[in-house]
């Protein structure tokens, strides 16, 4: 480094020398936060559920004797039988229902992460802006937010089907894009908080440009927020996505999801109720284990909160 | 450099803010933070301000680098003044000019280490800087401040705050500035981690040749380290001098009271000024009345 001292020599020794020390690493917030959240009992049998869910629905279709649109004509709208090798029966078109549950488990985890990751990854991104720039740029962006909350998005959804035909993209567009509004907002209200604090303006002190102080200093900080947040929002896109196929605006045949297949069932859930059980069974648990990571979370990165 | 070089030149330095008043069209009040400030520094030397809790010192001390800005006056580095500078002066002086902060924990990122703390002004500065040489230059700077190297890859809450503090020296001192702003650098530390804080700086100080503005509401800690001492009040200096005069025979009146608020360590001495206290309030509650 030229320019400062004349000491290059002394300290590129010095460097070699100090390659050879061995400094202990600290303890990070979020191992802190990791080690608190592998105490809370609840949320670690959740994670554990939820990756064996994950496992099954992606590993287990390679397992299962009948694909999730294969026909089996002997065997059509048949309770769970083992000799046919129907664990779960079949459906009003002799499909397998134990096939069709892992495609659609499958279906609706996919939409979750994807649509989740677009939310985090926009909301994250436009929340800090508003809330670093302030003033004008932040009321503008925010009323921005404010006109989308206003539109139903069910209406939205619908567009983007009528104009573009079904496909499962313009599921992870259509949540995504109502999705990140809430966390654009929390991330606002936090960063207004960060900006305040020393180390930002230590770092302005120091000459680092906006976007350096937002990458670095402004979005590690809102890991908390942002990842309870993001385990919450998981949820609430299974169900919209469920609710969405529902409407019959989601997945297309012979694909599936468990909102699909749910309501698939629910019609004939007094005649047939393997049809409704086994999804709804696979849907509840994994809302149910999402929740209990998300409290887990939360106590786990803001302790003061509990 | 001389001892007798103005590095920065401050003339009629002011700072307004607007709050608005309320109401719907009520238009707003001015409130005059900074009023008509003026004052030299010279190369290695220390300026002390001080002034009660929100006299605007840290609003002074912000508005002359440019962290807020100001409403009116100059505040001019090495001749060319700071408050018309472009974005990209801005950033060369930024090298020039560092500051230390009040909270020592809250002036430090919770997430990175110490070692990536201190480095941060170097990579800011001098990018093309390899990572094994800001790796040497961050352990010998901590090393400077009395830091042990091995603590490199600790983070801000596994410290204590007079060792947070040193970190904020150390990321201060790195790209080796001409100036160096403490903002009430050591209000937050108790008195005996004050002191060893305070001696660090002046060894720092004489090592590096940097000058200091040095905030502070005690008059007593000013007064150890700095040659100068400019005494604000309600954003107006109302005096300006040689420490040892301005302690000793203070000219203003808001003077003679700072002074006469530092505590003295005798228990008998303490209670005949708290008396003496006690008559002025007395005596100023009776005149306004």
């Amino acid at each position: 480094m030229p320019g400062i001292t004349g000491k290059d020599q002394v300290l590129s020794t010095y460097a070699d020398k100090l390659s050879a020390l061995d400094a202990p690493k600290g303890r990070s917030l979020t191992q802190d936060a990791l080690r608190r959240l592998t105490r809370n009992k609840a949320a670690v049998v959740s994670i554990g559920v939820l990756v064996l869910i994950v496992l099954v629905a992606f590993i287990g279709p390679y397992f299962v004797p009948w694909g999730y649109s294969q026909v089996d004509w002997s065997n059509i709208r048949k309770p769970p039988n083992f000799e046919a090798l129907h664990y779960l029966g079949t459906d009003q078109n002799g499909r397998d229902m134990l096939a069709r549950v892992l495609q659609g488990t499958q279906m609706s985890l996919i939409v979750a992460a994807v649509a989740t990751l677009v939310s985090v990854f926009i909301g994250v991104i436009y929340g800090a802006v508003a809330g670093y720039f302030g003033g004008r740029v932040d009321a503008i962006m925010m009323r921005i937010v404010d006109v989308m909350y206003a539109l139903p998005y069910i209406l939205f959804v619908i567009i983007l089907v009528v104009m573009f035909g079904r496909n499962p993209v313009l599921l992870f567009v259509g949540i995504g894009a109502i999705e990140w509004l809430t966390m654009a907002r929390i991330v606002r209200g936090q960063t207004l908080t960060l900006k305040e604090r020393e180390f930002v303006e230590a770092a302005r002190a120091s000459g680092a440009k906006p976007f350096t102080i937002i990458m670095r200093h402004i979005v590690p900080n809102l890991t908390g927020p942002v990842v309870i947040y993001a385990t919450l929002t998981i949820p609430e896109i299974i169900i919209a996505e469920s609710f969405l196929s529902y409407l019959g605006l989601g997945v297309q045949e012979p694909q599936t999801s468990l909102g699909t297949l749910i309501s698939a069932g629910a019609p004939v859930a007094e005649v047939m109720p393997w049809l409704l059980l086994a999804p709804a069974a696979v849907l509840v648990t994994m809302l149910f284990c999402l929740t209990y990571v998300g409290d887990g979370l939360r106590d786990a990165l803001d302790p003061k909160d509990r | 450099m001389s001892e007798k070089d103005v590095i920065l030149e401050v003339r009629n330095l002011s700072v307004h803010f607007d709050i608005p008043a309320g109401g719907l069209f009520g238009g707003h009040k001015v409130l005059k933070a900074v009023k008509d400030v003026s004052f030299d520094l010279h190369a290695g030397e220390t300026l002390g301000i001080v002034g009660e809790s929100g006299c605007g010192k840290s609003t002074l001390s912000r508005a002359i680098i440019r962290l807020i800005q100001a409403s009116g006056g100059e505040s001019k580095w090495m001749g060319k003044d700071i408050l018309k500078m472009s974005p990209k002066e801005l950033v060369g002086l930024r090298k020039d000019i560092q500051m230390i902060f009040q909270d020592p924990l809250a002036s430090l990122n919770p997430r990175m280490t110490a070692g990536a703390i201190i480095a941060e002004p170097l990579l800011i500065h001098y990018p093309n800087v390899n990572k094994a040489e800001r790796t040497a230059r961050v352990a010998e700077m901590m090393q400077k401040v009395g830091l042990s190297p091995s603590m490199i890859n600790k983070y801000p809450h596994e410290f204590s705050g007079g060792q947070c503090q040193r970190i904020g020296i150390a990321r201060a001192l790195i790209t080796k500035p001409k100036l160096i702003v403490c903002d009430e650098a050591v209000s937050a530390l108790d008195v005996s981690v004050q002191a060893q804080v305070i001696n660090l700086l002046m060894d720092l100080q004489k090592e590096f040749g940097v000058s200091l503005l040095f905030i502070a509401h005690d008059i007593a800690v000013v007064r150890h380290i700095a040659q100068r001492i400019m005494v604000l009040y309600f954003g107006e200096v109302v005096e300006i001098g040689d420490s040892e005069q301005v302690v000793m025979a203070p000219r203003h009146d808001y003077t003679k009271k700072l002074i006469a608020s530092v505590p003295v360590p005798d228990p008998k001495e303490e209670m005949k000024r708290r008396e003496e206290r006690r008559r002025l309030r007395r005596e100023a509650a009776a005149a306004a009345a």
